[in-house]
């Protein structure tokens, strides 16, 4: 396949009209994945014999942890071919997931908090992982209140692209900060390769479905802001263009 | 020593202003911009500038010799007079700073803190930055507002003087400055026409 | 370059508040606290380190909008953007003005504060020199932070809440190395860490707000 076949869709007429087919696919399925594995993980896996059925709830705490952190990494992609390409469905794009990301953040932190209590006898506690998310989603905000506050939507476009650049770094030093700041109560990863050891198969299937399940409905949602954004913009510029007596 | 500015469209906040702009200045010439308000005539002089890229078409300025005057002077108000124009002295590598407060008549103010300035004498101020400073191409924007006659004709003056110095000027302006020998060019037919709705980039502009 | 930084210095000298609404800040800061806490003198002195660091960028925070605000509004930025100063010199001198005006002063005061906190006498020196090093970073930081929220109307509070979230790693290494210091146990791992990041910061981040300055000027 020709890579430069991939930037016609940077432009935002052919982006509608893809997605306009592709939308309906990705939500559909990211519905029927997260159902499917949420009721399997909720209702047809057994108790684990230390945790007790408290151990279900990481059918919603890892995944949106996993999106959390990959819609970042998206936002950082998106701005930087935005830096260097300036596509601005790219940009659209950086925008429309970083509210999706904020929004798993807060989900990731209050099913730890959810899942802490019964575990660790406490609803917060300044655990490395946990501090982490938190500094993770004021990140978001910050990156988010950045884009509401400039008018220009280049200038907004490229100054949230360098911020998030330069708070990637900072995020990912912090999170190294944050862990030799204080050792934690965190049991280890979740997802590796390993996996025996930390997940048993029964609780694992249903996990990976639901995984599949977030991400899905992540790339729906971002898919679907997108559009709505570049519709937003084009109102604007259409506007603008009628204030101008054109 | 010259600019040219070659087949030049400029934007405001992402919607385009002037297009198809061509011109070329040699040492010792002047233009003068002319077009109602609004019509982009600050852009293109920050374009010129060199503060914001154009949408397309070139400006080919040699290599730091260009100074640029907006419609804000840069004055510090709790420094004095002399303080203020030693600065711009020293951040464009130059020291003498005595011929510019004399061809503004700044002298007697020298000492004063700028904040206790007139609108008209702070004006002369900024446009003092612009001798000491050595540049050969003045970028002027509105550079008359708030001066009264007199000041006008030292301004002419110092246009005069830095053009028969083989320095050139680009200004806007809405008054006649009595320069003769400037070309006048006004901007207004250059008013950009919208692109059609479904060009490049799924038209957002 | 030079040149700048006179003038920004003689600014801050005549504006006043460039030297001393931070250290007197820095001085409420460090008051208030017993009246949150109590007076226990071992609870203060057991949180002392945290306290100044924490009141130092706060303090440090204060200032930062008018790095940029000021040369913006009154056109200085536009003139410095086309003078022979290219923009990451102009944010360096920026930010090393900014240090010299605030940071400096509370690493100087800081032991007089310390002393007001209890904090045992040993600490003094990991507390300097961890301040010494971290608040460089936290002026290029949010140098950072300034460029970028220049050109808005109500940029203060948007500026803190997007320059707080960069200061948690200096934060973290530089309260570390102090409180480690207070406590007599080791300094080295985090003062390595508080200089590496401080390097890494002065040697990058100033490409960074010049280019979100430039952008910003358009």
């Amino acid at each position: 396949m020709n890579l430069n076949a991939l930037w016609e869709y940077a432009n935002p007429k052919k982006f509608i009209q893809t997605t306009d087919r592709v939308l309906p696919w990705v939500a559909g399925l990211a519905a029927l994945s997260l159902v499917f594995g949420l009721i399997w993980g909720f209702f047809f896996t057994p108790e684990d014999y230390r945790q007790g059925s408290t151990v279900k709830i990481i059918y919603l705490h890892v995944p949106s942890a996993l999106m959390a952190i990959n819609a970042w990494m998206m936002m950082l992609v998106t701005s930087l071919v935005w830096i260097v390409r300036r596509h601005h469905v790219s940009a659209l794009a950086a925008r429309a997931a970083a509210p999706v990301g904020m929004v798993m953040t807060v989900i990731a932190l209050i099913t730890g908090a959810i899942w802490g209590q019964p575990m660790w006898g406490t609803w917060w506690a300044w655990d490395p992982r946990l501090t982490s998310f938190l500094i993770l989603f004021l990140f978001y905000l910050g990156y988010i209140a950045l884009w509401e506050a400039i008018e220009n939507d280049d200038t907004a476009a490229d100054l949230t692209s360098i911020l998030c650049l330069v708070g990637s770094v900072f995020a990912l030093l912090s999170r190294y900060a944050v862990n030799f700041w204080n050792q934690g109560l965190h049991q280890g990863a979740s997802l590796s390769l390993d996996k025996e050891e930390n997940v048993a198969d029964v609780f694992w299937y249903p996990l990976l479905v639901c995984i599949a399940g977030f991400a899905l409905l992540f790339i729906a949602l971002v898919l679907l802001r997108t559009r709505t954004e570049i519709r937003a913009r084009r109102m604007r510029v259409l506007l603008a263009r009628e204030r101008m007596g054109a | 020593m010259g600019l040219t500015v070659s087949d030049l469209t400029i934007a405001r906040g992402g919607i385009r202003v002037l297009e198809g702009l061509s011109f070329a200045l040699g040492a010792g010439q002047a233009l003068v911009l002319r077009g109602p308000n609004g019509v982009g005539k600050t852009t293109l002089l920050r374009t010129i500038a060199g503060l914001q890229p154009p949408v397309s078409g070139r400006v080919k300025v040699p290599a730091d010799a260009l100074v640029y005057a907006g419609h804000a002077d840069g004055i510090k108000a709790t420094l004095t007079v002399r303080e203020n124009l030693g600065f711009w002295a020293q951040a464009f590598g130059n020291s003498d700073i005595t011929g510019a407060m004399e061809a503004f008549q700044l002298a007697p103010l020298g000492e004063r803190p700028a904040g206790a300035l007139s609108a008209g004498q702070k004006r002369r101020l900024g446009l003092a930055r612009l001798l000491v400073t050595g540049r050969k191409i003045w970028v002027l924007d509105e550079p008359t507002v708030s001066l009264d006659v007199e000041a006008v004709a030292m301004f002419a003056s110092a246009v005069r003087a830095h053009l028969a110095g083989g320095g050139l000027a680009v200004i806007a302006t809405h008054i006649d400055l009595g320069l003769s020998e400037a070309q006048v060019l006004d901007v207004g037919p250059f008013k950009a026409k919208p692109l059609e709705h479904d060009d490049f980039d799924g038209a957002f502009l | 370059m030079i040149a700048l930084l006179i003038r920004d210095f003689r600014l801050a000298m005549r504006a006043g508040g460039g030297f001393g609404l931070g250290l007197a800040f820095f001085l409420i800061v460090v008051t208030l606290v017993p009246f949150g806490v109590g007076p226990q003198s071992t609870l203060l002195a057991t949180i002392a380190p945290g306290i100044l660091w924490l009141g130092a960028l706060l303090a440090c925070l204060l200032s930062l909008d008018r790095i940029f605000a000021l040369d913006w509004e009154d056109g200085s930025l536009d003139l410095l953007a086309t003078s022979p100063l290219p923009m990451e010199a102009l944010v360096t001198i920026k930010a090393l003005a900014h240090w010299l005006t605030t940071g400096l002063p509370l690493v100087l005061a800081a032991p007089v504060f310390a002393l007001l906190l209890n904090m045992p006498t040993e600490g003094y020196r990991p507390l300097i020199i961890s301040l010494l090093l971290g608040t460089p970073a936290l002026s290029v930081i949010g140098t950072f932070g300034a460029a970028l929220t220049v050109g808005l109307k109500r940029g203060g509070l948007l500026l803190s809440l997007l320059v707080l979230p960069l200061y948690v790693p200096t934060l973290i290494f530089g309260a570390e190395m102090a409180r480690r210091g207070a406590e007599g146990f080791d300094t080295t791992t985090p003062l390595l860490m508080l200089a590496g990041i401080t390097c890494g910061t002065i040697a990058l981040l100033p490409f960074a707000s010049a280019a979100v300055l430039r952008v910003n000027l358009r």
